[in-house]
């Protein structure tokens, strides 16, 4: 292993992060806080608790899940599209590394920028809404494991895309829409019953369901469920970056 | 076949189709020799980029073998692509890293540990020193230029490739890089470049290459291929115009110039005997007089294009 390469990567991914911090972290913050705001008020005077707990407390594992899927899509996809558009992948390919030791470096910083995303819009929220965290370690592992995930589908995007709308379709077409239909704002048990099977067809549902459950122990589908199927999309995006690798897709002519 | 001891990049047979269907390199042969500097010269599209990024890993061969330093670039790439800088043609930077950050990227990237007095070195020795902590979006072309050949040296390669290294970059820079070209030779590393200024080639090479149409047309040493190719041309301005060569003088194969004021006679600078007496010797009996005589060597320019053109 070219450990020096992955450092060099996954160091130089997050200075570019670094670079833009401000916006990084201003804009989760306010954005978070305007869901608070909207849902929380605006809904929360309505619906004032999803089985025991309060609405303003319910949503806070889904707004956290939102944002960890777009910005890990988005910060991995743009890491790995960006030297393929200007040309400086030209260093990758003749460097003295491995497929394996590249997608390290990128997904292992776009991982790192969006859980301490998650992080940071768990702090804010805690600042509108008291918080418990009934499995610290489940909390952390879907957290971890589901920014894995997610960078490593960016990276694919990332190198499947040919043009910046491309990488824009995914997160804003694909992703946003399947997180509010995933329960990340609602229980889908609110759902009527035909509603409710179409939501089992989406990823989001299991993540959120998953991450719920670490904070307050309900969840819309059994937790070794939501565990299964993260380790499942881990290892389906796994299998595809192996397909690139293997091909050399869209990588060399 | 040379010795592995004797050739570090080895190159048999390769071709390449790129997916548009075009071969850019058709059954290519070529030896490098340790220590060398090697000019591949060739026209536009002539697959001099493409046999370079193929050596490199950049783009994929379609055929044939290579080796460096005696092992197979795909097999071993590790070890291989580590001793390899590649300088390429295109300006490829990123914007808005710092030249001192993208060049310790490049050195982390090929799997050595930090070293900053040898990146301080390099940057010094491109004069890029002073620019260290600017962004590169903020310089100018030739300066992202000598930040792509600060990144390839940054990793200290044993061969260095220089995709057309000068383009863009003024005439002093230009004679400062040559020195550092030189020093790096001297130091031990091969290099194999590629320009469309063939007063470089002439100036650097040891070995000289052209590639036309993706075939390799001529490998020579330099010196040899200027003495072998080399002309020497005669020219005579003379006392009153000629309208036409006169008969007597046919068999030297003299051109008249338009206006008929002047005859060239061209000869080899390596036969024995250069013809030059017996002309003038003739001249004198065909009654023609001149003024004034010059002499002008051929160039490795004239030599270049003679070549190319030959094979359009
Ligand atoms: N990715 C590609 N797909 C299809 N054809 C290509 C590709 N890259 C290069 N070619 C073609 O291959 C030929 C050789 O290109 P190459 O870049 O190797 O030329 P070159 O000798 O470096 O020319 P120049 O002096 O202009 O840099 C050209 O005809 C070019 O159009
Ligand atoms: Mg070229």
């Amino acid at each position: 292993m070219n450990w020096q390469a992955v450092n060099a990567i996954y160091r130089f991914e997050m200075s570019r992060t670094m670079r833009t911090l401000w916006q990084s972290i201003v804009s989760p913050v306010i954005s978070t806080s305007l869901y608070f705001v909207v849902f929380g008020a605006a809904i929360g005077s309505r619906i004032t608790e999803i089985e025991g707990v309060s609405y303003g407390a319910f949503i806070v594992p889904g707004l956290i899940m939102l944002t960890l899927l777009t910005q890990s899509v988005m910060n991995a996809s743009f890491g790995i599209y960006f030297p393929r558009f200007t040309g400086t992948i030209y260093e990758l390919l003749s460097a003295p590394i491995s497929f394996l030791e590249i997608v390290l470096g990128y997904v292992g910083a776009a991982a790192t920028k969006s859980i301490l995303l998650g992080l940071l819009i768990l702090a804010t929220a805690a600042l509108f809404v008291p918080i418990e965290i009934a499995h610290p370690f489940w909390m952390l592992a879907f957290l971890v494991l589901t920014a894995v995930t997610f960078s490593l589908l960016g990276f694919i995007i990332g190198i499947w895309a040919d043009g910046f709308e491309k990488l824009q379709i995914v997160p804003l077409l694909i992703i946003t829409p399947l997180t509010f239909l995933g329960g990340s704002f609602y229980s889908t048990s609110i759902l009527p019953p035909f509603w409710r099977t179409v939501t089992l067809f989406d990823p989001v549902v299991y993540l959120v369901s998953g991450f719920r459950w670490s904070f307050y122990e309900i969840a819309d589908v059994h937790v070794g469920i939501s565990v299964g199927m993260t380790i499942l999309f881990l290892v389906l995006c796994l299998a595809a970056i192996w397909w690139i690798f293997k091909t050399g897709y869209r990588l060399k002519s | 076949m040379h010795s592995p001891m004797q050739s570090i990049i080895s190159v048999s047979n390769v071709s390449k189709t790129y997916a548009t269907g075009f071969q850019a390199l058709k059954d290519v042969n070529l030896d490098i020799r340790r220590g060398e500097i090697f000019a591949l010269l060739g026209p536009n599209g002539a697959g001099k980029t493409t046999l370079i990024n193929v050596i490199c890993g950049i783009v994929n061969r379609s055929g044939g073998d290579i080796s460096v330093d005696g092992l197979d670039i795909l097999k071993d790439y590790r070890t291989v692509r580590s001793m390899i800088g590649l300088v390429p043609q295109e300006l490829t930077t990123d914007a808005f890293e710092t030249v001192w950050g993208t060049v310790s990227f490049s050195r982390g990237l090929f799997g050595k540990r930090k070293n900053p007095a040898h990146i301080e070195k390099v940057l010094t020795e491109l004069s890029l020193l002073d620019k260290k902590d600017d962004q590169i979006r903020t310089l100018s072309g030739g300066m992202k230029r000598r930040v792509l050949i600060a990144k390839a040296l940054s990793h200290e390669p044993k061969i260095l490739f220089l995709d057309e290294p000068t383009a863009g970059v003024d005439v002093e820079l230009r004679k400062d890089m040559w020195q550092v070209v030189r020093a790096l030779r001297a130091s031990g590393v091969t290099i194999i470049l590629t320009t469309h200024y063939i007063e470089e080639a002439e100036n650097m090479a040891d070995r000289i290459g052209v590639i036309n149409h993706g075939e390799i047309i001529l490998v020579e040493d330099k010196a040899e291929l200027m003495r072998k190719l080399g002309k020497k041309q005669l020219t005579l301005e003379l006392q009153k115009k000629l309208d036409a060569v006169p008969e007597g003088l046919a068999a030297y194969d003299l051109t008249l110039a338009p206006g008929g004021g002047e005859l060239t006679y061209t000869y080899d600078t390596q036969g024995e005997r250069t013809g030059i007496t017996a002309l003038l010797s003739d001249l004198n009996k065909a009654g023609l007089r001149f003024r004034d005589l010059h002499t002008t060597q051929s160039s490795l320019e004239d030599i270049f294009v003679g070549l190319v053109s030959k094979r359009q």
